[in-house]
């Protein structure tokens, strides 16, 4: 829904678009653009997600309790906040060397199932109506039935590596610091390794079909991307995190490497590299970072794709965070795929724990970036201190430099069209706003 | 207001849906979304009217059927309710926030400004309520569907059964009936964890014990639950401390009764204020 508002005065047009709430993202938010003669006078992407306190009530729980609890942060990512809770426990309690690679390819292949249901979500439910000029997938599915149908197939087959491993795909309960409660049956990870292999194939269809169809909208802009980079493999859960811009740091430091800022122009918190400035985090970036580390499907998908678009990376333009979406989902099909498809259960899933007085920080991989943790414990486990940094408040300050950039291209456009350019571009982050609760906006205190 | 009524009022077209959010992860109304074999079908049956996480276009109301995910935790959010609760013919709270207040009504035992304070640099920004609440506490509720998430099949359940015009099938008997169903070993009598199915409503399809761990109740108490009798055994066969019982009750659904209850009642214990 949107509005807006035109007046001529001496000093030039006004023009003021509003998105009071805006659709097809994760929690709740709305958007204020103000311009005045073609510059932007004010820019606000607002959120109203109400603040629900996790880091405050962590503290006093048993260390064993915070992968659960953290995981309802957000229903889309929850994965995300268990790994990145399970791997800083694990430094805090001193095991974190100890875990085995059994369990730690377990995690990938739990990590590759979020990916694969969260990046079709959106790429498909919520990104793609944009591209396609529809309100919803609803809508879409009119036209493009087929297209939604063989989507909600690859999605359901992310959720259904989260469940094998976890029992449930939101909220999963078989993931515990140390490792896991219980490891897969082999027949049903077999049964579903056929599964995923059918899927791969179709991905790859789809994500070449995608980017030789759709007309991507030009937006390129100078990116500080930032990424876990390990070695060897296509960062997930592991990895020192580094930027193309020279920010280089052991998983501890990172958050000490950014500041999160309060600006003039919003009492929203803005995540920076210190004594730098906004950063990119999620899809685009990682794909930046580490093309050379995709595995094979995924790699040699990528040239074409590139052909497609007529661009070689790096992309400067976050619109093609669809097709990195999509890249993605084929490197996790195929890690999925190859993971289950050879998997043998594991001698232990669990790494045992005798609790100690520690602080450990980690981050992984989220679908939409870097999710970042850090906790402090008690002798007996017990939690005196946790800090959260998640993806989204990470590209907060990002997303409305974007939005500056774009305002000078739809201020000549009819209000509902130039609504939807800034939504779309702020859906180019697949911005998980309850997860955000860090960059609130918030009017007064209620007495 | 008898189901068959609230349907047939619209003959003409599809059911109008609405989902609506408040405080929460938005995993509940997600289910939706995840039920990828039925989706399709679900939006011939009735009419998507208001669901923002997944379409732009807003029908105005009146809705058929509301889904409400998410508790009370701020002043918007107080009015807001009431207006959606006019706004729909049958309401549906979905999953633990809207049932029970959720994982965040944690503040409602704490100190509001002290919390704001740890979170936040400039915690005056902040604007909420000292409590989390489930939706039922202020506005009058049709059916409420638990779960942390809920079960997207129990939910799929409720909606057909509205559009059926009968009673939903969800049963609220505990956790161990399914585990017995199911023949699964019992975690707490033959492995000495402390599984709270033994006062936990069934829903969930005994995921932590199948998987080897015990329940931790995020589908909140069953009906009659008697919590006094788990707490002995786990008091004196696993030797848990009040503050121990305290914490495992304030979880997910930690504020809703009598599991609320029964945790100030080991509150008081750890206080030493009783015996």
């Amino acid at each position: 829904m949107s509005a807006s508002k035109k007046d001529k005065s001496d000093n030039g047009a006004k023009r003021s678009i509003r998105v009071k709430a805006l659709a097809r993202v994760e929690g709740e938010g709305a958007l204020n653009l103000t311009m005045r003669d073609g510059q932007v006078e004010e820019l606000q992407l607002k959120i109203y997600e109400p603040p629900r306190f996790f880091e405050a009530f962590l503290r006093g729980r048993d260390y064993q309790e915070v992968p659960d609890i953290t995981a309802r942060i957000c229903g889309i990512c929850p994965v995300a906040y268990q790994m990145g809770s399970c791997h800083a426990l694990e430094k805090a309690m001193g095991v974190f060397d100890q875990v085995d690679p059994a369990i730690r390819m377990l995690r990938n292949v739990l990590y590759c199932g979020e990916w694969i249901e969260s990046h079709v979500l959106h790429m498909f439910l919520l990104h793609l109506p944009d591209f396609l000029g529809f309100e919803s997938a609803i809508s879409m599915a009119a036209d493009h039935g087929a297209l939604v149908k063989r989507s909600l197939r690859i999605k359901k087959a992310g959720n259904d590596v989260v469940a094998l491993l976890g029992g449930r795909s939101v909220h999963p309960v078989g993931i515990c610091v140390g490792g896991f409660y219980r490891a897969p049956d082999a027949a049903a990870a077999a049964a579903l390794a056929r599964e995923l292999r059918v899927c791969l194939d179709d991905m790859c269809e789809i994500t070449l079909f995608l980017a030789e169809h759709i007309t991507f909208p030009t937006l390129e802009r100078e990116y500080e991307f930032v990424s876990l980079c390990p070695d060897d493999e296509y960062p997930m859960n592991l990895g020192r995190i580094k930027s193309n811009k020279g920010l280089n740091v052991d998983q501890e430091e990172f958050g000490r490497a950014i500041e999160e800022r309060q600006v003039a122009h919003s009492s929203a918190l803005h995540a920076v590299v210190k004594g730098r400035g906004p950063y990119l985090v999620g899809p685009l970036a990682r794909l930046n970072l580490n093309a050379e580390k995709l595995l094979p499907r995924a790699a040699e998908l990528l040239p074409k794709v590139c052909k497609a678009v007529g661009k070689m990376l790096p992309w400067q333009n976050n619109y093609f965070s669809l097709l990195a979406r999509g890249l993605e989902t084929v490197h996790a099909l195929e890690l999925a795929a190859d993971s289950l498809g050879n998997y043998v259960p594991p001698v232990r899933t669990r790494v045992p724990i005798v609790p100690r007085a520690g602080i450990g920080g980690h981050g992984t991989e989220a679908p939409r970036g870097i999710c970042w943790h850090e906790y402090r414990s008690e002798a007996d486990g017990t939690i005196v201190s946790a800090r959260i940094i998640p993806p989204t408040s990470q590209n907060y300050a990002m997303i409305e430099a974007d939005l500056r950039a774009l305002a000078p291209q739809v201020v000549e456009l009819p209000d509902e069209d130039a609504a939807l350019r800034c939504e779309h571009l702020i859906r180019n982050y697949d911005p998980c706003i309850s997860c955000s609760v860090h960059f609130l906006k918030f009017s007064r205190v209620r007495a | 207001m008898p189901v068959q009524k609230v349907l047939e009022s619209r003959a003409s077209d599809k059911p109008r849906l609405a989902v609506f959010k408040f405080s929460s992860c938005d995993g509940c109304q997600l289910q939706l979304l995840n039920l990828e074999d039925e989706l399709l079908n679900l939006v011939e049956a009735v009419e998507i009217a208001y669901f923002l996480e997944a379409r732009r276009r807003e029908l105005p109301p009146p809705y058929d059927i509301g889904l409400v995910e998410g508790s009370i935790s701020t002043g918007d959010e107080e009015d807001r309710i009431q207006r959606v609760r006019r706004d729909c013919k049958y309401l549906i709270t979905i999953g633990a926030c809207a049932t029970s207040g959720g994982i965040q009504a944690l503040r409602n035992w704490a100190n509001i400004d002290e919390f704001a304070g740890y979170v936040y640099p400039s915690p005056q920004l902040v604007s909420t309520l000292e409590t989390a609440t489930p939706i039922a506490a202020h506005v009058f509720v049709d059916f409420e569907l638990r779960g942390c998430p809920v079960n997207q099949y129990q939910l799929l359940e409720v909606i057909s059964a509205l559009l059926a015009g009968r009673k939903p099938n969800i049963p609220t008997h505990s956790l161990c009936i399914e585990c017995k169903r199911r023949g699964v070993p019992c975690v707490l009598v033959s492995g000495a964890q402390p599984c709270l199915g033994p006062i936990t409503q069934t829903g969930c399809g005994a995921l932590c014990p199948a998987g080897g761990r015990a329940c931790y109740g995020c589908f909140g108490p069953m009906e009659q639950p008697n919590i006094a009798s788990l707490g002995s055994w786990f008091t004196a066969r696993l030797g848990y401390s009040p503050r121990k019982m305290k914490r495992m009750l304030r979880l997910f659904n930690g504020y809703l009764e009598p599991f609320k209850q029964a945790s100030d009642h080991y509150e008081r214990l750890e206080e030493g204020q009783e015996r």
